[in-house]
């Protein structure tokens, strides 16, 4: 057989059966459907079937190339995990070959099979069948030539938190362009709110302002905050952006950021966003002193002049003349190759959970209040007190776990509370030298240096309490309790309740997707879960990249994340853009619809299918056509056509029906389906089934 | 397709309705239709999840839900699948913007079109599923299957032997014992006559 050349039009599939160790061959007999497609879809063109341990493996592709020239293969099929895995594996293998990649299919009968299913001769079965699908689809397979889109090496980053600045500034570095979107007056995002950095506890601010800086000043850098991406058109290489750049009523040309304006501003607001609503900002602001760009904004909504028509105080002590009452939000567009959405979370809202009194009694506290009290640059000066403003308190409870493992809230762990919550004692102690209750469910410390800071602050006297607190009152009833907060608790490793005064409490509240997680995802055209963090092209390999070619993904916009882990994903996001401005061109799957024009009456039924105005009417042939960049493959219109006038690659109706055809060659007892008698069978004798009366009906 | 060698061998003894009914347990085949971008990735989930459905489902990956001509379903069935199960993103969510809606409305036609042909409509089924829900998607499997179970294995109604790929209309028509003068005004109780009829009222 070496060498053979197959004859004018002969089909010659080599079938392959992996086991993936046990995975697949612990439940699928993978010997006997090699066996079985060897001896049953002969006359579907199967020349060798072959079963083997790794397909994936060298030795495994080499199976496939191998065969490819010696036997004179022209189609190929591998039974083995899901395709969104390794497609493109077995894709690469066969064109290594010489063999067109799309000839090449990968059929699942790991994670939709063996992964699923127990009953092994039901699983083989399945199994079967399966292949069976392929084999037939594979049959009408075309050879297809990938799609080539240049890549346009400007990148926008969305979000200037930590990951987005890490991104931002690598790719900068590296000499291209980047336009860093942020929708508040300052980038910083969380860490800038932060105090002290578990373990290590490096003051925030020291470590981050000078990364602000460097992106704020960046040649290669474009920063706009106080502005949202509000539309996305366009496919990897090409997406065109548009963004709203609200109002800041200062021109950030002409204005030196000296501060005058928000000394000279009679109007005070509370700070809800930067100070936790534990300070005070005036109208005309930028959020913090560090902040980048030192341009204020002017809070519309509180402005005196804005409500009453007078005041322009900044306006008069304004040197460079920088304030314009008459701005306006101004809508711009960049073009950019690559996307990174580093959009961060919302911490949750501690008063969903009434029996801990947040936002009832007084000197409950969240998380972001306590680091905006520890913080020196905060509302008290970093000096820890209680919400009168004056007392230290004596004794403090922390509490885990807030709002995160629980299924009335977030089912999940949101990953930092713990190291959080070791640090909040830590500071205590530190700052007032009260006694620290810490109540946890489970200590949860797996990162470089984390054990040792627990142990540390065991060491230092916190006092842990194994349980997850019921309650947290005023009413005290036992000698002791007057005027304190009561943490009642169930101590599981002392197996009692407890009632512990406590003078102030602290809750580690969980982190949660953005409160426009879902609509930002639906922007960016990328998934999320139904928790709304977005889902990675793989969990594991792939983790910044999204099933959207050219989005990608960095920091808490996945999943809770702390500092380290969120700056490593701002890198790693960075190095795929990288990867790809450097290759300038990429391949892209040809699926795309075509209008067939001799078979199309001009119906124009299809032009309204496109949700992307891919479709357009020819008035002088009377045909309508599609413009091949602006499809983008979902194949809507190829469904719609009454007169089956457009076919679309990779997915073509006669690659489906053929493969509807091979998965119900076999029954769910592995034996041949029988089909039952329908209405308009044939005659006997006549060879081919009556299907097209039925398909034109509902087509029709 | 039909240049192919007919697919599946003939039983070795007997055919149609009457020796499907002998089974002592009912397997239904039920064809699945998922998105590439929700619903495939929802039972890929489910395979990295373990999560255990029954085996009787068998996928197909379209691009998008919208990709799904109302051929398929019916070459599904006349193909031997007892159910088809139609998958993709939740409304709002779909990948392509707004292509499962157009998906939803032909399933919804469809839906009336196969009762017409003797089909019970519990035999297709629509299943929103998102990427991140594969414990939804085999929950619904499982029910899908139980359902069809229950029905038991698609039994078209039994009627004489018609060639319509061969014949005219009026032809098929005399052939199911029906007036040389054409189809009468109200559909009559045998279901080849039902069938032409389909054709007929569609075309």
């Amino acid at each position: 057989m070496n060498g053979h050349v197959p004859a004018e039009g002969e089909i010659r599939i080599g079938v392959y059966i992996c086991h993936c160790g046990s995975n697949i061959a612990g439940v699928v007999d993978v010997a006997e459907v090699a066996s079985w497609a060897a001896e049953n879809l002969k006359d579907q063109g199967v020349v060798i079937a072959r079963d083997y341990k790794f397909m994936c493996s060298s030795p495994g592709q080499d199976l496939v190339t191998d065969d490819i020239r010696d036997l004179g293969l022209n189609r190929i099929v591998v039974a083995a995990c899901s395709p969104h895995l390794h497609e493109n594996t077995f894709r690469t293998a066969t064109a290594r070959a010489g063999l067109n990649p799309y000839l090449c299919e990968l059929v699942s009968i790991r994670e939709q099979d063996s992964w699923v299913h127990t009953d092994k001769a039901a699983a083989t079965a399945k199994a079967k069948a399966i292949l069976a699908g392929g084999v037939e689809r594979v049959r009408r397979n075309e050879p297809l030539d990938p799609i080539t889109v240049n890549i346009n090496p400007a990148t926008l980053v969305v979000g200037g938190g930590i990951a987005g600045i890490q991104a931002t500034l690598e790719i900068a570095d590296a000499g291209f362009h980047v336009y860093l979107v942020e929708k508040d007056a300052s980038i910083g995002g969380h860490m800038a709110q932060f105090d002290k950095t578990f373990p290590t506890l490096d003051c925030a601010a020291c470590i981050l302002t000078p990364r602000m800086v460097s992106a704020g000043t960046h040649p290669n850098v474009t920063l706009m905050t106080w502005s949202e991406v509000t539309h996305v058109d366009g496919y990897v290489g090409n997406f065109t952006v548009t963004i709203r750049k609200k109002a800041r009523y200062v021109d950030e040309s002409v204005c030196n950021g000296c501060g005058v304006c928000q000394e000279k501003c009679p109007k005070k607001v509370i700070d809800e966003v930067y100070e936790a609503g534990l300070g005070y900002r005036k109208a005309i602001y930028t959020p913090f002193d560090q902040a980048v760009p030192r341009t204020p904004v002017i809070d519309r909504e509180n402005c005196t002049y804005f409500e009453k028509g007078t005041c322009k105080a900044c306006e008069k002590f304004c040197e460079s003349n920088a304030i314009r009452f008459d701005q306006k939000d101004e809508i711009l567009t960049v073009e950019v190759g690559n996307i990174i959405l580093a959009t961060g979370y919302d911490i949750f809202d501690a008063r969903q959970i009434a029996q801990y009194g947040y936002g009832r009694l007084p000197n409950v506290f969240t998380s972001l209040e306590f680091e905006r009290l520890s913080n020196s640059a905060g509302p008290t000066n970093g000096h820890i007190v209680l919400r009168d403003g004056v007392t230290e308190p004596k004794t403090v409870g922390v509490i885990h776990c807030v709002g995160s493992r629980d299924r009335n809230f977030n089912n999940y762990c949101s990953a930092i509370c713990c190291m959080q919550s070791l640090k909040f004692s830590h500071l205590v102690k530190e700052h007032t030298g009260a006694t620290v209750y810490d109540f946890y469910i489970d200590m949860r410390t797996a990162a470089k240096g984390y054990d040792e800071f627990y142990q540390r602050v065991m060491e230092e006297g916190t006092l842990f309490v194994r349980g997850k607190p019921a309650e947290v009152t005023e009413a005290g009833r036992l000698p002791g309790e007057e005027g304190k907060l009561i943490v009642q608790v169930e101590d599981t490793l002392a197996g009692r309740q407890r009632r512990i005064p406590v003078d102030m409490v602290v809750l580690s509240v969980g982190l949660q997707p953005r409160a426009d997680a879902k609509e930002l995802a639906q922007r960016f055209g990328i998934s999320c879960s139904s928790d709304g963090w977005a889902i990675e092209k793989h969990p594991k390999l792939d983790p910044v990249a999204t099933m959207t070619e050219g989005v990608f993904i960095a920091g808490c916009v996945s999943g809770p994340k702390d500092i380290p882990t969120s700056v490593a994903q701002g890198a790693a996001a960075a190095a795929r853009v990288l990867g790809r401005i450097q290759m300038k061109q990429m391949n892209l799957e040809p699926i795309k619809a075509t209008v067939h024009p001799e078979h199309c009456s001009g119906c124009r039924i299809c032009n309204t299918m496109c949700p992307y105005n891919a479709i357009s009417f020819d008035d002088v042939k009377g045909v309508s056509f599609i413009n091949a960049a602006m499809c983008q493959g979902c194949g809507t219109c190829v469904a719609a056509c009454p007169a089956g006038a457009i076919s679309g690659t990779g997915f073509s109706d006669e690659q489906v029906l053929a493969q509807i055809e091979g998965l119900l060659r076999v029954g769910a007892d592995g034996l041949p389906l029988k089909r039952a008698a329908y209405p308009v069978a044939q005659h006997e004798g006549n060879g081919h089934r009556p299907e097209a009366p039925i398909e034109e009906a509902v087509r029709a | 397709m039909s240049t192919q060698a007919p697919v599946a061998p003939a039983p070795a003894e007997g055919t149609g309705a009457a020796t499907i009914a002998e089974a002592t347990t009912f397997e239904p085949v039920i064809i699945g239709f998922t998105c590439n971008w929700c619903s495939y990735r929802a039972a890929d989930l489910a395979g990295t999840a373990r999560t255990k459905y029954p085996p009787n489902v068998r996928l197909i990956r379209l691009m998008c839900s919208g990709r799904l001509d109302p051929t398929f379903v019916l070459k599904a069935f006349s193909e031997g699948a007892d159910a088809v199960l139609v998958s993709g993103c939740h409304p709002g969510e779909c990948h392509y913007i707004e292509q499962n809606y157009k998906a939803l409305r032909r399933f919804q036609l469809l839906s009336r079109t196969i009762q017409a042909l003797g089909i019970e409509p519990g035999r297709l089924q629509l299943v929103w599923a998102s990427a991140a829900e594969g414990v939804r998607l085999a929950g619904e499997i499982a029910r899908v299957t139980e359902e069809v179970r229950e029905l038991g294995p698609l039994n078209w109604p039994a009627g004489e032997i018609v060639d319509i790929d061969n014949v005219t209309l009026e032809a098929a028509w005399e052939a199911t014992g029906g007036d040389a003068g054409g189809p009468p005004e109200t559909p009559g109780g045998a279901n080849p006559q039902h069938a032409a009829e389909s054709a007929e009222a569609a075309r």
